[in-house]
């Protein structure tokens, strides 16, 4: 039986649920989730419901990582010996905006807990407004292609650097499109004591604007044209990547509404050469070429 | 709405919520086609397709017609026919 229950409100083709779903095969039930607010919390907690069959906090929207910090040293303090695992899934305005203090303070308190960011790259609940994880020159409601712009301006913030930089053991990056590559990372990371920072790519049919039956198909994309780079990263240094059979990065753009104006509108040509030198460079960065 | 004690709900209450009304196209498996390789089920974003005597079903109460499980079957095994309620 799955850990999280039917019944659940997601949209059809979520990929939030499809990454909760092989996060929680590879924890078993000996886990405690924390989640701040956002689709995922919306989704599965409509109040008196739950769709959760593992213990599981709602938190504010900024403090998540607080929040399991409190569980783990609490059940510390109870002296609890048994092998019952804290972990955060939370949204990427939940974690790279708002949270990113309080993911800060618990990555540098060293608290025993996995801290698992699904990036569908906006804050989808509230309306698919930007986030400093969406990428460049997607359209959301806060930073739509017009006129003059082609969308969202600055480039994608590399949060999982940022978690890298606090001296953690493990950070590690993965996709809804490769499920073993998630239950392998998440069971290496709850193995390991201490901080540990995860980002899984969870396309998003609903705010990228893709039929519901190309979730993962465009989450493979992402990967192989070199957008969402797959690695591991242990004490600090790169251990193992997924290589890639690199496609250009209009095959990804291309299946996807928020990226439709640079196919449309005079200059676009040229945009999509940008985004092409970031997808080399992560290429080139990481070793991503077979 | 009574609140109970530190708002908590019971594990797996979603289940109230029949999901299945919102479909409008249906996953139909096709066990002669189907090898059991399990691919649908890790995709499903309901977590409802289940192993039946080595092959592969969905739970039609919850099924929200994404159309995920066939698109990535590599077998051609599920096809999406337009619902008729
Ligand atoms: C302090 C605070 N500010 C704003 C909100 C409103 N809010 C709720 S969810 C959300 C967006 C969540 O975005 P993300 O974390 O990326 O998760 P997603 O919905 O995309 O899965 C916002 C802005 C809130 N709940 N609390
Ligand atoms: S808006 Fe996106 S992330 Fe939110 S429930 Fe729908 S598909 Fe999932
Ligand atoms: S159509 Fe979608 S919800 Fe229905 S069984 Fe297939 S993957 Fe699951
Ligand atoms: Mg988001």
């Amino acid at each position: 039986m799955k850990l999280l229950a039917p019944g659940h409100r997601g949209c059809a083709g979520c990929g939030a649920a499809i990454a909760v779903h092989s996060i929680l095969s590879a924890t078993g039930k000996d886990v405690i989730v924390v989640s701040p607010t956002g689709c995922l919390e919306v989704i599965s907690t409509p109040y008196p419901e739950s769709a959760w069959e593992v213990p599981w906090i709602h938190s504010l929207f900024e403090n998540t990582a607080a929040v399991a910090s409190g569980v783990e040293v609490a059940r510390r303090a109870l002296g609890r010996k048994d092998e019952t695992k804290v972990i955060c899934i939370g949204g990427d305005g939940g974690t790279v905006d708002i949270g990113i203090g309080s993911l800060s303070g618990m990555l540098e308190r060293g608290h025993d807990v996995t801290y698992i960011c699904y990036d569908n790259e906006a804050y989808m609940n509230t309306g698919i407004q930007r986030s400093g994880s969406t990428p460049y020159d997607a359209a959301t409601t806060t930073s739509p292609a017009g006129k003059i712009s082609f969308g969202n301006d600055r480039p994608k913030k590399n949060t999982p650097a940022i978690a890298a930089a606090h001296g953690i053991p493990y950070v590690a990056t993965s996709s809804i499109a490769y499920p073993a590559d998630i239950g392998k990372k998440v069971k290496k990371a709850i193995a390991i004591k201490g901080p540990k920072y995860l980002q899984i790519h969870t396309p998003c049919p609903t705010g990228w604007g893709f039929d519901s039956n190309r979730t993962i198909e465009v989450g493979r994309l992402a990967v192989e044209t070199a957008l969402f780079p797959i690695y591991e990263m242990e004490n600090g240094k790169i251990t193992s990547v997924k290589k890639i059979k690199r496609k250009p990065v209009e095959e990804y753009l291309k299946v996807q509404r928020r990226f439709a104006h640079l196919f449309k509108k005079e200059g676009g040509d040229a945009e999509i050469k940008k985004i092409q030198e970031t997808a080399d460079a992560n290429a080139k960065q990481l070793g991503l070429d077979m | 709405m009574k609140l109970s004690v530190g708002a908590v709900a019971e594990p797996g209450s979603t289940r109230a919520n029949k999901t299945g009304t919102w479909r409008t196209f249906r996953p139909v498996f096709n066990a002669d086609l189907c090898v059991g390789c399990g691919i649908c089920s890790q995709f499903c974003p309901e977590g409802i397709i289940h192993e039946k005597n080595d092959k592969y079903a969905t739970d039609y109460d919850y099924c929200k017609g994404c159309g995920i499980c066939a698109a990535e079957c590599p077998k051609g095994a599920i096809k999406m026919v337009l619902e008729v309620k």
